[in-house]
């Protein structure tokens, strides 16, 4: 068990892009070389025994991320720390570090349980050793009627079994997972998930797990990293991400439905928008203060919204009404701009309708709009510079 | 209903076949004024006491032991080390090992001719004088009743080699790249990726090129045609120069044809055997 440790990491492709040419020049270089800037200055401390989980869009650098960490990629620049040592230089080989890949990687050759043993057996453990190893990870995973079979006769979420049961019989100092449970219908997720928090409680093993699913990112993670771009935004626990989001994308990314975003402007105390004025709770004046004449962004939690007047409101027309049994959510008009509310499941509120949307003073988040970070959080926050 | 496909199969393939089949068992000789006569299995019974053919065929099968094993090997080390993503120059080394492949037997005869040539000027005794720092004895390789065979054998590699590397360097690229990169991650070095990871996935492949050099091996023809005419004294006779021999110099159509029987024989014996090779562990 280790911690890992980012220091200033960048991940920079030299591609190269076809150059057009005239014919007689054939000889010369065929491409010219162009820059692909995938991960950008990555700085994370991961302590040992913590369980991190990165979230982000689908092409933001997360299995760049971790395949540095593993040793498939190099570095282009920056410190990768496994433990006490530096490791850019170390093979993958000699990392310890169990990795389940997004392509599962499961080899064809072998049966189920050799794909599971080959770790094993190349550190030479004996036999009667490894075979308790596969057995107690197959059961774990639901395999144990599946170890004589070929890769290519299992399913996709069997194959990914598979590759996660070829991680979690060794026991190494770092286990990185790709989307480990993407493949799995949800009922089993449910129940890995759950086995994974299991398990990551016995072994205390450092983990980064990679997932596109918020819902598993916030069960999961001691910490979660969200990235975009390449750029990490912002890594911290589920409930301070939720709380006080750094800037505007980790604000809409964390939370269903995700929070409304009204353009305003503040004007002495007062934030001016489309369809409503608010008058600023003495509180969070002071910490709006510089920013007196500027584009800001109101940022209201659907949930936070009720169709009560309350210390804060505004006039809404309802557009669209999205029953779920329990709770209702309200998709109405406000001015020019379209914000969601929570409503409880009896209300009797019907499309076309013209409600009133109000909210508790301390509720609500506001972001500069020019660089999207956050000035002010809900529940008394203070406000956070860069 | 007969589809085009198998219309053509019976047309080109099986007819000739089916008619060489009948032949065999004639005493058909084209020169000669006798007519053709019924003759049974005499043909095959005469091969079966033919001295010439069993040293044709225990060449041959000499020819395959040695060929097939080398040339694999030779074939999948170049195909290996050819074998890197993204390096400029694999494309120029595969062409020139590729060459030969293209060369006309003709061709490849006068520069092995040449390479072979008797006495120290010869550059292959040369060659072979130096490593050995002087105490070789400079023969003459085609005409040597010992060396005849192993040097059409070593042409034959050198001829063989770039297109079963070729073969292999497809294979090679068929493997995903993170087999290898788990494979790291499970603790494999280099060379337990190899052979761990490698040659499993490029066992299919493998058994194709062996088969296919064994069915050469087996075929041999131009090489001892052009550079040693079956000789000195049959050492490097083999079943396909004794077929043309019957066929074209001696015009005994039916023991040609017996020998084209035998021949396919051995080509689905070898055929079969890599079915069988195929199937164990397919499943
Ligand atoms: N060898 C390469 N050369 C150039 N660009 C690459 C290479 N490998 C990956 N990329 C690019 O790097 C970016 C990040 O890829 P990465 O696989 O890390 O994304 P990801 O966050 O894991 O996405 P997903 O959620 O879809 O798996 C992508 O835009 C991809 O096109
Ligand atoms: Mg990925």
């Amino acid at each position: 068990m280790a911690e890992v440790r980012l220091h200033q990491v960048n991940k920079i492709y030299q591609g190269r892009t076809p150059s057009p040419k005239a014919w007689w020049e054939f000889w010369k270089s065929s491409s010219t070389p162009s820059q692909v800037h995938i991960v950008k200055n990555a700085e994370l401390k991961i302590k040992d025994g913590e369980f991190v989980v990165l979230v982000g869009p689908s092409g933001c650098g997360k299995s760049t991320t971790l395949r540095m960490i593993a040793g498939l990629e190099e570095a282009t620049s920056g410190e990768i720390v496994i433990g006490d040592r530096v490791v850019n230089n170390v093979s993958p080989k000699e990392r310890d570090i169990a990795m389940v890949f997004q392509s599962y990687a499961l080899y064809p050759h072998m049966t189920v349980f050799e794909n599971m043993a080959f770790g094993l057996r190349l550190r030479n453990l004996p036999n009667h050793e490894i075979e308790k190893a596969v057995k107690q990870a197959s059961e774990l995973l639901g395999l144990d009627k599946l170890l004589q079979r070929k890769p290519k006769e299992l399913s996709g979420g069997q194959r990914q079994r598979v590759a996660m049961g070829r991680a979690i019989v060794r026991k190494p100092q770092v286990y990185l997972m790709d989307e480990p449970l993407s493949n799995l219908d949800a009922k089993l997720r449910v129940q890995m998930r759950a086995e994974l928090q299991k398990m990551h409680r016995r072994l205390g093993v450092t983990t980064v797990y990679v997932t596109h699913d918020q819902v598993e990112a916030m069960t999961l993670g001691d910490r979660i990293v969200i990235m975009k771009d390449g750029i990490i935004q912002q890594a911290d626990s589920p409930l301070n991400l939720y709380e006080r989001p750094a800037n505007l994308y980790v604000a809409g990314f964390i939370g269903t439905p995700s929070m409304n975003f009204i353009p305003v402007t503040l004007q002495d105390g007062e934030l001016v928008a489309s369809g409503f004025r608010l008058q600023l709770p003495e509180d969070r004046r002071a910490e709006v203060g510089n920013h007196n004449g500027k584009a800001l962004v109101l940022g209201l939690r659907p949930t936070d919204l009720s169709d009560s007047p309350s210390a804060l409101s505004m006039q809404a027309s309802v557009e669209v009404i999205e029953p779920l049994g329990s709770e209702n959510y309200l998709y109405c008009s406000v001015g020019k701009d379209m914000v969601a509310a929570r409503v409880d499941g009896r209300s009797t509120v019907r499309a076309g309708d013209t409600v009133t949307l109000g909210f508790k003073a301390e509720q609500f988040h506001l972001f500069d709009a020019e660089s999207e970070l956050a000035i002010s959080h809900s529940r008394g926050g203070k406000s956070e510079g860069a | 209903m007969v589809s085009p496909a198998v219309l053509g199969l019976l047309l080109f393939v099986l007819a000739p076949f089916a008619l060489s089949f009948l032949i065999s068992f004639t005493d058909l000789s084209l020169g000669s004024p006798h007519p053709m006569h019924w003759v049974g299995t005499l043909q095959y019974e005469r091969l079966f006491h033919d001295p010439a053919l069993a040293r044709a065929l225990a060449n041959n099968l000499r020819f395959a032991l040695v060929v097939v094993p080398l040339q694999t090997a030779l074939a999948l080390a170049l195909a290996v080390l050819l074998h890197r993503p993204g390096w400029r120059l694999a494309g120029l080394y595969r062409a020139i090992f590729f060459a030969p492949v293209v060369f006309p037997m003709s061709l490849v005869a006068v520069i092995w001719r040449y390479l072979y040539a008797p006495g120290l000027q010869g550059p292959a005794n040369r060659l072979l004088s130096w490593l050995s720092l002087g105490h070789w004895q400079a023969r003459d390789f085609l005409h040597d009743p010992e060396w005849a065979l192993g040097a059409l054998m070593a042409l034959s590699v050198w001829q063989g080699v770039g297109l079963q590397m070729v073969i292999l360097l497809g294979g090679l690229q068929q493997i995903p790249s993170d087999l290898y990169e788990a494979a790291a991650l499970d603790g494999a070095g280099p060379l337990q990726r190899f052979r761990r990871v490698t040659l499993p996935m490029l066992r299919n492949t493998l058994i194709f090129t062996a088969l296919m050099t064994s069915i050469l091996a087996f075929r041999v023809f131009d090489q001892v045609q052009i550079l040693t005419h079956g000789g000195p004294a049959g050492a490097t006779s083999t079943l396909m120069f004794e077929l043309v021999r019957s066929a074209f110099e001696r015009l005994q159509m039916g023991r040609a044809c017996a020998l084209t029987v035998l021949f396919v024989l051995i080509v689905l014996l070898l055929t079969g055997l890599q079915r069988l090779a195929l199937r164990q562990r397919a499943l």
